[in-house]
């Protein structure tokens, strides 16, 4: 990282909402249906064809503003944005330009070192365009206008952000807002979020902002990052010879992990933004605010207060559980069944994301049942079944989907914590070692855990650890009396 | 059995339900008109067999007794609105092969009430321009002399009417569209409000200000045909949600005490002396009827043409980005690359005129001129739209004036000189900038038998006014029953 000179980020976010129907028309928005099979009249942009705003996806607009503490316009307009490429039907895009849905608010972002507030210049409203596809074996292009018309919001952040890995955890925070929100899936291999960086140095201590170059479409976590810290050693290697930065648009190169600018053909200059006469004004009353603010569920970084001050975790657990929604009400619902926290959280954070992991699912209910792992925890706490015990009803519960409870009671896992049975074990287990028990009596300490893992073994994980502890020192002590008296 | 077809809406109708003749006769005598008169051009597209299906359909339902205004009616369609299975082109080469998936939902409204679509009418290329000459299917001849343009852009609808191959048609109107021909084939047209009735299936052109409108040789017919048409529509965004009243049912009252706004600067220079005496002894006649009249001012109506002109070629610039040979419509035969595609399809296949508006809007909406042009006509519109807020708030209840400055002019006459025909407009559109609902009927004929037409402007979304008026008028006076020869 540079010393002398500070990195300012900007960066231009795409959200592609979840809405069902497309943002002017009622094609379904569905990703990954056979070629333009999602399209319509409006769609194809035949002729006659018109607009017509899609509601919720104005509602989505009016959440992600709030969201961010935004001021919510309460008459905002939809402008044309023009120039001809085959993806785009029209011949121009439906977007937002003077009057945007959302201005003026901000995000609070945490890094390993900090937490930060980022700025939101603007949010607004626009219609994605198709997808060419070219095939260079016969020198073809295909069309393919099911993404046509699907409604994006673009979020677009003040130039507050000092480096790549604040840029990462500006969208990070961003994907998971608009998760929590169920506004969008946030999914960058899908494209569902997609961003534009603006990047410029500036000697450290200095006002004024640098000149920016623009890095175009970068579609994954790891390029913003990798495109950025490119970008920023190219600007620095320009800056400190002497030479200066050319303000342009750029490219990133995931194969070669380099930027290079965008032909000028690519690079359009004049979209003659009008408002759209087919759309009047979109007038938001105070009351559908408060409509949709009734609607909102809680943001992520309620939710992770919470998580530490409800539920007593520490904020490194409160992070990890509030990456996903799905996690943090998983995690809640469990807990209404346990009312065990910590217990809770560690079985998730192990046991469940290892599950995921191996899954590549998101979807904690697909492992087990919150009701099923709460009940789990409730077993262990009551000393029903012990922890080792726990984890094999853990394997069956992924497997059959069976509550543990029934799995309990039809394997006899019950855990075994009768000092008759218990103290059996233990003499026949020291009778076998009685190396150990030497070992012991001369002054190691150690042997204590090996005999109790013996104990464990030799009742094939039923027995009661915590007795077996209390009963196995009892057990040697009376020996080691014994030993003394003879 | 006489040509049915050159009675008015209202004779037909009874006459179908009488059973004098059925929809099957009345369409093929349409049939056989437009055929007979093909020589005036007024049609691109004649549905034969569909409006057949679609009489017998009627004549089944008339059968059984059922009626309604335009069930078994025959009508013509201005070739600017989308017609599902029947080939929409807009009078233009980049569509001339265009069959749409889709009705308008003007259409859908008119197949509901069981009217006949027997043809497409000609009109100028993408509904830009004002005789018909702007067509890549030829003009249209005015039926009353054949040497003369009809008016535009709804030539072929204004002709097909006046010549009785039709008793009414749809046309659009977004600078005097509907009025202008109207005035010029000497027939009834209205342009209803802005917002009245669905612009969805309306191929665009100045987004705007493009409003359906409907022709007839009797206020009575365009009334029927606006109470069909009219209504909001959820798929159009600028269709309003307004009550509508029932035009038929009100046209036989009294006009006694309406105060009609006569604005001075509509009478100054560029107006034919003529249509000046005309227009002027029309508005005396409705004072005999029992309405006042009185001189009111428009000051802004003279910059009207400088900002339709851009403001219509902005939207045009924009609304027709759409064509580019892409997805369908006309494509250029063996482009090198894809700038090509683009530069050539639209360069063979729009016409000079369609070309020149385009150039024009993206020019007036380019960055650098945007303000300067298109923000400062927005602001002009504005004034133009306050003119007839206080005056309709201060002084009058409707506006009587020309509908254009002359009678039809001579087929090629002002071909070369833009500037004039786009001056030809100049009383249409004001209300038109304004959204206001204007009227055009016949109310005389100059030395040379061509007709004049008397424009009536209303406040917004009081057509009813405007018919009721045009009714006292047409009954005052005999201009009905001249018709041309044809020949």
């Amino acid at each position: 990282m540079p010393q002398d000179y500070e990195i300012v980020i900007g960066l231009e976010a795409h959200v592609h909402l979840s809405t069902k129907s497309k943002a002017f028309c009622a094609s379904s928005t569905q990703f990954g249906a056979a070629p333009n099979t999602c399209t319509d009249p409006v769609t194809l942009a035949l002729p006659g064809t018109l607009p017509v705003a899609n509601r919720v996806m104005v509602e989505y607009g009016i959440m992600l503003g709030l969201a961010t503490k935004c001021e919510i316009r309460r008459s905002n307009r939809f402008a044309r944005k023009h120039y001809f490429y085959p993806d785009l039907p029209k011949g121009y895009q439906i977007s937002q330009f003077d009057e945007p849905i959302c201005e003026r608010g901000s995000m609070t972002i945490r890094t390993a070192e900090s937490s930060r507030v980022i700025g939101i210049k603007r949010i607004h409203m626009e219609e994605d365009a198709g997808k060419n596809i070219h095939d260079p074996h016969c020198g073809a292009s295909y069309l393919d206008l099911n993404r046509a018309g699907v409604p994006l919001l673009e979020v677009v952040s003040e130039p507050d952000l000092r480096s790549p890995a604040e840029a990462v955890a500006y969208l990070r925070t961003l994907r998971q807002l608009v998760r929590f929100l169920g506004i969008s899936d946030g999914n960058m291999e899908e494209g569902s979020l997609r961003c534009d960086a603006n990047i410029s140095l500036r000697p450290r201590g200095e006002m004024s902002f640098g000149t920016r170059t623009e890095i175009k479409n970068i579609n994954s976590f790891r390029f913003v990052e990798k495109a950025l810290e490119y970008e920023t050693v190219r600007q620095i290697k320009l800056l400190k010879s002497g030479r200066s930065v050319v303000q342009e648009t750029l490219l990133f190169d995931s194969q070669t992990g380099t930027t290079h600018p965008m032909r000028d053909k690519e690079e359009s200059s004049d979209y003659r933004y009008f408002p759209d006469p087919d759309l009047p004004p979109l007038r938001i009353p105070e009351s559908w605010i408060e409509e949709v603010r009734s609607k909102m569920p809680k943001l992520p970084e309620q939710r992770y207060h919470d998580l530490m001050t409800v539920y007593g975790l520490n904020a490194y657990d409160a992070g990890v559980l509030t990456a996903e929604r799905e996690y943090v009400d998983y995690f809640e619902e469990v807990f209404n069944h346990c009312s065990n926290a910590k217990s809770a959280c560690n079985w998730i954070t192990t046991e469940v994301f290892a599950k995921l992991r191996k899954q590549g699912s998101n979807q904690p209910q697909d492992v087990v049942k919150a009701a099923h792992l709460g009940s789990l925890i409730r077993l262990i706490d009551q000393e029903v079944i012990s922890g080792k015990m726990a984890k094999n009803v853990f394997e069956e519960m992924t497997s059959s989907g069976r509550d543990p409870k029934e799995i309990v009671e039809k394997q006899g896992l019950k855990q075994i914590t009768s000092e008759g049975d218990l103290k059996t074990m233990i003499v026949n287990v020291l009778e076998r070692h009685s190396q150990q028990v030497g070992e012991y009596l001369a002054g190691n300490q150690r042997v204590v855990g090996f005999l109790v893992g013996q104990v464990m073994k030799a009742s094939s994980g039923s027995a009661n650890p915590k007795m077996v502890n209390q009963l196995l020192q009892k057990e040697l002590d009376l020996i080691k009396q014994k030993n003394k008296d003879s | 059995m006489t040509e049915p077809a050159l009675l008015t809406l209202t004779q037909l109708r009874a006459g179908l339900d009488r059973k004098d003749f059925s929809s099957v006769e009345l369409t093929s005598s349409c049939l056989k008109l437009i055929e007979k008169h093909a020589d005036l051009n007024a049609f691109i597209e004649i549905c034969e067999e569909q409006a057949l299906a679609q009489a017998k359909h009627a004549d089944s339902l008339l059968a059984k007794g059922e009626t309604s205004p335009l069930l078994g009616i025959p009508l013509a369609i201005k070739d600017a609105i989308v017609t599902a299975g029947i080939r929409t082109t807009c009078a233009s080469k980049m569509l001339q092969n265009f069959i749409p998936p889709y009705d308008a939902t003007v259409i859908q409204k008119l197949k509901q009430e069981g009217a006949v679509i027997v043809a497409k009418n000609n009109l100028d290329e993408f509904a830009m321009g004002s005789s018909s000459e702007n067509s890549a299917f030829g003009p249209v001849k005015n039926p009353w002399d054949k040497k003369r343009v009809p008016g535009g852009s709804s030539s072929g609808s204004a002709a097909a009417v006046a010549a009785g191959l039709v008793p009414g048609a749809l046309g659009t109107d977004t600078g005097g569209s509907v009025r202008q021909p109207a005035s010029f084939c000497g027939i009834v047209g209205i342009k209803p409000t802005y917002g009245r009735v669905s612009r969805y299936g309306v191929v665009a052109y100045a987004s705007s200000l493009d409003q359906v409108g409907v022709f007839g040789r009797r206020t009575a017919d365009c009334a029927t045909l606006l109470q069909t048409i009219a209504g909001h529509d959820f798929k159009d965004s600028t269709s309003i949600q307004q009550p509508l009243p029932d035009f038929s049912a009100n046209l036989e009252t009294d006009i006694k005490g309406l105060k009609i706004g006569v604005p001075k600067e509509y009478f100054e220079e560029g107006l034919d002396p003529q249509v000046c005496d005309a227009v002027k002894a029309a508005i005396d006649k409705l004072v005999s009827l029992g309405a006042q009249a009185c001189e009111v001012s428009l000051p802004h109506s003279q910059y009207a043409v400088a900002v339709y002109y851009i403001i219509a070629s902005a939207e045009a610039s924009s609304n027709l980005s759409r064509y580019d040979g892409v997805r369908y419509g006309y494509r250029a035969s063996n482009p090198s690359d894809l700038q090509d595609l683009y530069c050539r399809s639209r360069s063979e296949a729009f016409g000079i005129e369609v070309q020149r508006r385009i150039l024009m809007g993206t020019f007036v909406l380019s960055s650098g001129y945007f303000e300067a042009y298109y923000l400062r006509a927005q602001k002009v519109r504005t004034l133009i739209a306050e003119d007839f807020k206080r005056v309709f708030e201060n002084d009058c209840d409707l506006i009587a004036c020309p509908t254009a400055p002359t009678t039809a002019y001579l087929l090629g006459e002002k071909v070369q000189n833009p500037l004039q025909m786009y001056l030809g407009d100049v009383y249409t559109l004001p209300a038109s900038l304004a959204g206001l609902p204007g009227l055009s009927l016949p109310c005389g004929f100059d030395s040379q038998r061509l007709p004049i037409g008397l424009q009536l402007i209303g406040r917004p979304w009081d057509e009813a006014t405007l018919f009721k008026v045009a009714q006292a008028y047409e009954n005052a006076t005999a201009w009905k029953t001249h018709a041309p020869n044809l020949g």
